[in-house]
């Protein structure tokens, strides 16, 4: 216990200490350099804490993890691309990329859509930090704790007894139901229910990074606009959204790497029975249940493969967001 | 701060219907936070009744007489043997796993926001790629090069690989908001003579104080309620440093029993990245930007 | 202030990764590491049963539970960060850890003539890879019995001997009950369990053992009108089911049975496993009075003393003496017997037979007694057919397919997953 104590103490002072000493040491170490080659150095040394992180802990896996998907299971016999192969000739792989085509969509423009709708509402009124608390709390619930509350929420029980989950108790006082909400297959019923839950945790996400955003805009700006007697929707318009653009890019982009990556919900809550499946929980499958790396590699590098369009959108959004500034 | 807002105040209800405080505009907001605090608070009321009215009757029951209210969920969660160790344990592996990203990110981003070397889009654009690496996919050779360093089992081990974790998301957001802060804050401070290093503690970090705000939060509550990544590199060489999702997910035993514990269990794990909300709340008001310019 | 940094920063770097690696300990001579499915109330079952162990021996036991061993395990087999001991998912994992040369061999660490006299042989052969032992079991449940609530009739007297009887006794005290059988499949990512223990219990006692070895072995087809016959017998099931196969597929199996002991009763009967008595509304309730079970019923009289159970294997990756020495012990009547007297858990031993209730005793002796021992038969197919058995068992179960669309289906999975490893 006392040496955990110890620990925590020099974690406390020490990390920030080494992290910000770090910096301030690149600076000393620049001083040798001629002053012209400084700029050249500079930005490399202030990068490299993150990049060697990234190489070690993400590039260095995905490069083995990119080689064993042309590999048999013992990671021995080269296999060319039939993992691949596998992957796309697979009736349920083509309906997992179904549903992550339909999270993908869903998700974001779900959890982009409220969150912006909530941001700029809390801002307009004093209840603000109260409202945020609300739309916040789902994020702080745990995947396991999230599978259990809309458990209470989809409950179903046969016609004629009580209806104990909430939904179908609600429309239960209108008569109708109940509908066993994860078994609809019709319209994937089920997926946009799974996707619910996870647009539902979510949205606080987005509202809190897009609130940020809102917060950082010169009032000035604004006061100058509603002074020219602009309405508050005109501000809106001409003002406050452009100015949030880049911001919904970087919520949106994460959204959608979410949604290719979703996999907890879709696993406490339905197993990815009844056509609800997804790739990131086939991989999961693959990889620690059946013991298929080759397999399991190439449905990674499939999804790495897939957000690279995305990527380059990006890249085209931070030159424009460079001639702006 | 508050010569925006009370700007706006003066504004008032002739600005139609999207002003300050319009009728509409609450009607809206609380009818969505009705909306999302419904289902939480199914299961709050749940964790406090026994688990046969729980699974039998609408947790909505409970709100009229005769009240069956019980802390026995809660009291059999807080009597696990371990409990006070493992929640000791999430803070020692959350709080470094939190600071580290956040100062590594930030450096990072400033790098890529305000220093101009070539090849830094295509370098910034990958970095944010690693986004959709599979956290699954590097457990197995991330574990083989903490075994061979010998730190599987310790506390550094999860601090490293959570950063790790964290940092695409981190850069990218950090990159977003340095990136749009105004040019003439830091080409003015390079010609009063300071140097990066001042510009960055001086203007980019105090200026960037609501997305670092914002992702520490994230970075926290990640960390906070992550089960596999600890799991896979602590619980075989030193089950003792494991956190309190272990134990919560330990509620459930293996023939299935439990579930009624989780309700409660989900509440006390809940309470601390909550304050940590609340107490980062002040953070996320107008004019820190715009204080930092003038300072 | 910059000066002084100087000297700081490495003495905090130097002093932090110190700090951060000093708690990380890989334990000692003396100390066993476990890693088991056992938490809460099992796992103190589990360290009582270890507790006389460690005191005559001087050796403490580290222990961790967790229901994710597949994923420690998965990720220690090719690292080599494993624990002395360990829970293993399945007979099918552990003949791959095997092959990896992760686990050790038994055979030399346990009393093997003792082990093999005290244990069933069923248990006993899926221990064992190529002629060695490599998993034992610490303790084992019986699958397929039938639950029952005496308050609508009592047949302690005259358990149903055959299905038909069953079903003819169901309809004559029927009573107000609403059906015939109370049916839960849900079970988050393992949906659908319940509903491969139906078949194996069924086709068990329809074409007796041979046929079921040799079904979950691959030897037999999912198209074969065997497996069809169990599937069919299976779907009337579901039609007589509380609810139908809607509420199966959308009901827990922790709380499938509630409808049994509710007033008036849902359903009339209720198949689970021996360890239903501590799950949902039967955990409240007393075992042998509120509610009581009798076994499954024979459907062909050539196989009526077939039954099914399961158990939780165990093995060992290093072969130190405090781990070899702990592994000898487990396996006897003496340490099995602790935790039956705790409950919850059926021996793997036939001589450790000290069951708190009568309730427990006669699934104990039920075990112990068997002539015709299989095990759960999806548990020991290749995991991607195991898992997707149970995902065709919810669409069929939920009317989304056929059976003839599930056989074909899984057939189609079979010849992928059969196949010998590369």
């Amino acid at each position: 216990m006392t040496d955990k104590l110890i620990t925590a103490a020099i974690v406390v002072v020490g990390v920030p200490g080494v992290l910000i000493g770090y910096i301030w040491a690149t600076e000393q170490v620049l001083r040798i350099l001629p002053e012209r080659r400084r700029p050249g150095v500079r930005p490399w040394l202030w990068m490299a804490p993150a990049l060697a992180f990234l190489a070690i802990f993400l590039v260095y896996p995905m490069i083995g993890t990119a080689i064993h998907s042309l590999q048999d299971n013992a990671g021995k016999v080269f296999v060319g691309l039939d993992n691949y192969s596998w992957f796309f000739g697979s009736a349920d792989a083509l309906s997992s990329l179904k549903n992550n085509v339909l999270w993908l969509i869903f998700l974001t423009v779900f959890v982009v859509g409220f969150g912006l709708l909530v941001a700029v509402l809390v801002d307009r009124v004093r209840y603000e930090s109260f409202a945020k608390s609300v739309i916040f709390i789902p994020l702080a619930v745990s995947m396991v704790a999230a599978g259990v509350i809309w458990l209470y929420m989809y409950q179903y029980k046969p016609p004629g007894t009580v209806q104990t989950g909430t939904l179908n108790a609600a429309i239960g006082v209108f008569g109708a139901g109940p509908i066993p909400w994860l078994q609809v297959q019709d319209f994937s019923v089920n997926t946009f229910m799974l996707i619910i839950v996870m647009a539902w945790m979510w949205t606080g996400f987005a509202m809190v990074i897009i609130s940020a955003a809102l917060k950082g805009i010169n009032p000035e700006l604004m006061e100058a606009a509603r002074m020219d007697g602009a309405t508050e929707w005109q501000v809106f318009r001409g003002i406050i959204f452009p100015l949030l653009v880049p911001t919904l890019v970087v919520v949106s982009t994460t959204m959608i790497i979410t949604a290719l990556k979703a996999f907890d919900i879709v696993y406490a809550m339905t197993g990815g029975n009844l056509n609800t499946n997804v790739i990131a929980n086939q991989m999961y499958a693959e990889m620690f249940k059946f013991g298929q790396y080759g397999r399991a590699s190439a449905i990674a590098v499939v999804l790495l493969v897939a957000i690279i369009p995305i990527m380059f959108f990006n890249i085209g959004r931070f030159r424009q967001q460079e001639a702006v500034r | 701060m508050t010569a925006g807002s009370a700007a706006i105040d003066q504004a008032g209800p002739k600005q139609g219907w999207f002003a300050r405080n319009h009728i509409g505009i609450h009607t809206a907001l609380i009818i969505l936070m009705i909306i999302w605090a419904i289902p939480t608070l199914g299961l709050f009321i749940n964790s406090f009744r026994p688990s046969t009215e729980a699974f039998g009757t609408g947790w909505w029951t409970a709100i009229f007489p005769p009240y069956q209210f019980t802390f026995d969920n809660y009291l059999h969660v807080l009597n696990q043997s371990n409990v006070g160790n493992a929640f000791l344990n999430s803070l020692f592996i959350s709080i470094p796993a939190t600071v580290i990203p956040i100062f590594v990110a930030a450096f990072a981003a400033y790098a890529f926001s305000w220093m101009e070397f070539p090849g830094r889009n295509i370098l910034f654009v990958v970095v944010v790629g690693l986004l959709v690496v599979p956290l699954q996919a590097t457990l197995i050779p991330v574990l083989g090069l903490f075994a061979s360093w010998g730190i599987a089992g310790s506390f550094l081990a999860v601090w490293l690989a959570h950063t790790a974790y964290g940092l695409p998301f981190a850069v990218y957001l950090l990159r977003n908001f340095m990136g749009s802060l105004p040019r003439e804050v830091f080409e003015s401070a390079a010609i009063d003579g300071a140097s990066p290093v001042t510009a960055f503690f001086r203007l980019a970090l105090p200026m960037s104080v609501p997305a670092i705000a914002a992702l520490a939060i994230f970075q926290f509550l990640f960390v906070w309620n992550d089960l596999l990544v600890s799991l896979i590199y602590l619980a075989v060489f030193n089950p003792d440093n494991l956190p309190m999702t272990v134990v919560i997910a330990g509620l459930i035993s293996s023939t299935g029993q439990g579930l009624e514990f989780l309700g409660a269990a989900a509440f006390i794990s809940m309470a601390l990245p909550l304050i940590v909300f609340f107490g980062l709340q002040r953070y996320f008001v107008r004019g820190i930007v715009g204080g930092a310019v003038k300072g | 202030m910059a000066r002084r940094f100087r000297w700081t920063l490495p003495l905090v770097v130097i002093t932090l990764v110190m700090a951060a690696c000093g708690t990380s300990s890989t334990g000692d001579n003396k100390t066993v590491t476990i890693i088991g499915t056992w938490t809460d109330a099992e796992q103190e079952s589990f360290l009582a049963m270890v507790k006389p162990w460690e005191e005559s021996s001087g050796f403490t036991v580290k222990y961790q539970g967790t229901r994710s061993i597949n994923d420690i395990l998965a990720a220690g087999i090719p690292t080599g960060v494993l624990p002395d001991l360990a829970g293993l998912p399945g007979p099918g994992q552990m003949a791959d850890y095997v092959k990896a040369g992760a686990l050790q061999p038994l055979d030399d660490v346990l009393d093997v003539a003792t082990y093999k006299s005290e244990t069933s042989p069923a248990l006993v052969n899926l221990g064992q890879v190529e002629g060695k032992t490599y998993g034992v079991f610490i303790k084992a449940a019986l699958k397929g019995l039938i639950f029952y609530n005496p308050a609508l009739h009592d047949y302690s007297a005259d358990a149903p001997a055959t299905w038909d009887d069953l079903v003819s006794q169901g309809a004559a005290n029927q009573g107000n009950a609403e059906a015939l059988w109370c049916l839960g499949i849900e079970s988050g990512d393992a949906s659908g369990w319940p509903a491969t223990d139906w078949i194996e219990n069924i086709l068990l006692r329809q074409s007796g053992p041979d046929v079921y070895n040799d079904w979950w072995a691959g030897k037999v087809k999912w198209t074969d009108p065997k497996i069809k016959a169990a599937f069919d017998l299976y779907m009337q099931v579901v039609g007589d089911s509380f609810g139908g196969g809607t509420n199966a597929v959308a009901t827990k199996f922790q709380n499938a049975g509630d409808p049994l002991l509710a007033s008036p009763p849902g359903c009339e009967f209720f198949e689970q496993a021996s360890f239903m008595s501590g799950q949902g509304a039967f955990a409240a309730k007393k075992a042998g009075t509120d509610f009581n079970a009798f076994p499954f019923p024979a459907i062909n009289a050539d196989y009526a003393k077939a039954i099914e159970g399961a158990g939780d294997l165990f093995g060992m990756f290093h072969a130190t003496e405090g781990a070899k020495s702990l592994m000898k012990y487990l396996v006897t009547a003496d340490a099995q017997n602790i935790w039956v007297k705790r409950g919850g858990a059926l021996s793997a031993n036939k001589n450790a037979s000290d069951y708190p209730d009568a309730f427990s005793k006669a699934q104990g002796e039920a075990v112990a007694a068997a002539e015709q021992f299989v095990f759960d038969g999806s548990d020991l197919m290749p995991s991607a057919m195991n898992a997707a058995f149970w995902s065709h068992m919810v669409s069929l179960t939920s009317g989304s397919e056929t059976v003839d669309e599930a056989l074909a289906a899984l057939q189609v999975v079979a010849d992928d997953a059969y196949k010998p490893a590369s």
